[in-house]
């Protein structure tokens, strides 16, 4: 097995001494097919048990080791070492308040991710014994891609616009409202369009088609909520060209 | 009793104006987004053309002269690099915003787009044979 | 929260961005041969005077016209934020202005030309 030392240059942050993060450089040797979360591991186990960072499931299912590696939001699960010729510089996710190293604050993304229900809310409610909701392949296509949103959040790192403005609701949240809005069990659209067509919702998308681009499981937030943004414009315009139509 | 932990989390600020030169995909975005520009000069270099072919023969002709200038021809061709991006852009991305599914399956998305991209060089195509420019 | 009133000025930018895809390069190519010396038929007075005074045409023209420049604005709208010009109300108010008198001024130099 050949192995190689790898330079990972590593943004710490101590709030408790720190006023301010700084990078720091460690050396590691290591076998070609690691990744950075095996680097990290190293580090932490044999050279720095200070380092601080989240991971779980060490196979790209979990979500927790969202970073950017060399400016770019990453799983570190899922990135090799081999794919970076110098030095690696390894950050935590931008957008984010850094809470400790590579460690972020992430209420924010948790706190919008229930204001969009991301469950059933059923179309009609039925005893347990009446039977399953019941959905055709082609009602399950409709919806399936949107499902393998994993949280990892590297959408919310790559968008320019949430960036800019905070309030955003941002790829993830709205494309699984998507998700159950796109469900033929569910009858929760005009619950979810309360937060989604808001100001704050879509409409601070400009699609730049960012988080697509980063997506590791392929989502593809951004198509999405340009097919948000359809559905609400034509709402819109209905409820207010043809106002019989509403009860 | 736990330690008190202390909690101080500390915020990155985004550049305000020059946050684009961090990734060559924001580059890419703004080129894009820039396209507004060009496109909108160039809608109201017609408007001003309509005016001209309103007032009569003398000033239309003054207007088509106009166009033959050296920064009217450098605008024209940077109008039609930016112009001719926003269409690119814009069929690429139109799969995406409007899918189309058949039974269990959606169309490929090259598909999509390639329909576009045979519409829009139709269109060229008949503007041109119309306006008699062959 | 409440739904937005966003699709009033998205609606537009939508079909605009679609139509100026199509149709804006190849306008463009028309007055650039015209610069070239190479001017298409239809852009010699006469042609242009009889094409632009049928009131299809006319009604044809100014929906393009205005498409394309509240594509544009909108679009320079949200390049003004991204560009950390936050003052979006002063903008959107600006940039809609301007796309709407230029569609007027359309509007009003082609009701100017009757038929001949």
């Amino acid at each position: 097995m050949s192995e190689r030392t790898v330079e990972l240059e590593v943004l710490r942050y101590n709030p408790e001494t720190d006023g301010e993060p700084h990078f720091q450089r460690y050396s590691v040797t290591c076998r070609e097919e690691w990744v950075v979360l095996d680097a990290l591991n190293h580090i932490k186990e044999t050279v720095d048990p200070t380092l601080s960072y989240r991971w779980s499931c060490h196979m790209a299912v979990c979500g927790s080791c969202g970073m950017m590696i060399d400016g770019e939001p990453k799983l570190a699960c899922k990135t090799f070492l081999r794919d970076y010729p110098g030095v690696i510089r390894v950050e935590p996710l931008a957008h984010f308040p850094v809470e400790r190293d590579l460690v972020t604050v992430i209420d924010d993304f948790i706190a919008k991710l229930t204001r969009v229900k991301p469950y059933l809310i059923p179309k009609e409610e039925k005893p347990v014994a009446a039977g399953e909701y019941r959905q055709t392949p082609a009602q399950l296509k409709r919806y399936k891609q949107f499902t393998l949103c994993i949280n990892c959040m590297l959408c919310y790192a790559a968008c320019p616009e949430y960036g800019i403005i905070p309030k955003f609701l941002g790829p993830a949240a709205i494309s699984l409202a998507h998700r159950w809005n796109q469900d033929s069990r569910d009858g929760g659209r005009a619950q979810r369009q309360e937060e989604i067509a808001a100001t704050e919702g879509v409409w601070e998308c400009s699609f730049t088609g960012a988080c697509s681009e980063v997506c590791p499981e392929h989502v593809d937030p951004a198509a999405a909520l340009q097919q948000v943004k359809i559905k609400s414009t034509v709402d819109w315009y209905l409820a207010h060209t043809m106002p019989w139509l509403n009860k | 009793m736990a330690e008190q932990v202390t909690r101080k989390p500390y915020v990155r600020e985004v550049p305000r104006m020059l946050w684009f030169l961090r990734h060559p995909r924001y580059m890419r975005y703004m080129a894009r987004e820039f396209s507004c520009l060009f496109i909108g000069a160039y809608t109201l270099m017609l408007v001003v053309g309509l005016k001209r072919l309103a007032e009569g023969p003398d000033a239309w002709a003054g207007f088509l002269a106009a166009l033959g200038s050296p920064g009217a021809i450098v605008f024209h061709l940077f109008a039609l690099a930016f112009s001719a991006y926003h269409s690119i852009t814009w069929f690429r991305l139109t799969p995406k915003a409007m899918p189309v599914q058949i039974g269990d399956t959606f169309v490929a998305d090259r598909v999509i787009s390639g329909a576009h991209y045979a519409g829009w060089a139709l269109v060229s195509l008949v503007v041109l044979w119309l306006a008699g420019a062959f | 929260m409440a739904t937005s009133n966003k699709p009033i000025v998205w609606g537009p930018f939508a079909a605009g961005g679609t139509l100026t895809a199509f149709l804006t390069p190849v306008l463009i190519l028309l007055t650039l041969l015209a610069g070239l010396g190479h001017a298409p038929d239809l852009l010699a007075y006469d042609a242009l005077r009889a094409f632009a005074a049928h009131g299809i045409v006319k009604l044809g023209l100014v929906v393009v016209i205005f498409l394309s420049l509240w594509s544009a604005a909108h679009r320079l709208r949200i390049t003004c934020y991204d560009l950390g010009l936050r003052a979006d109300t002063l903008v959107a108010t600006l940039v809609y202005a301007v796309a709407i008198a230029g569609t007027v001024a359309a509007a009003a130099y082609l009701l100017r030309l009757n038929p001949v």
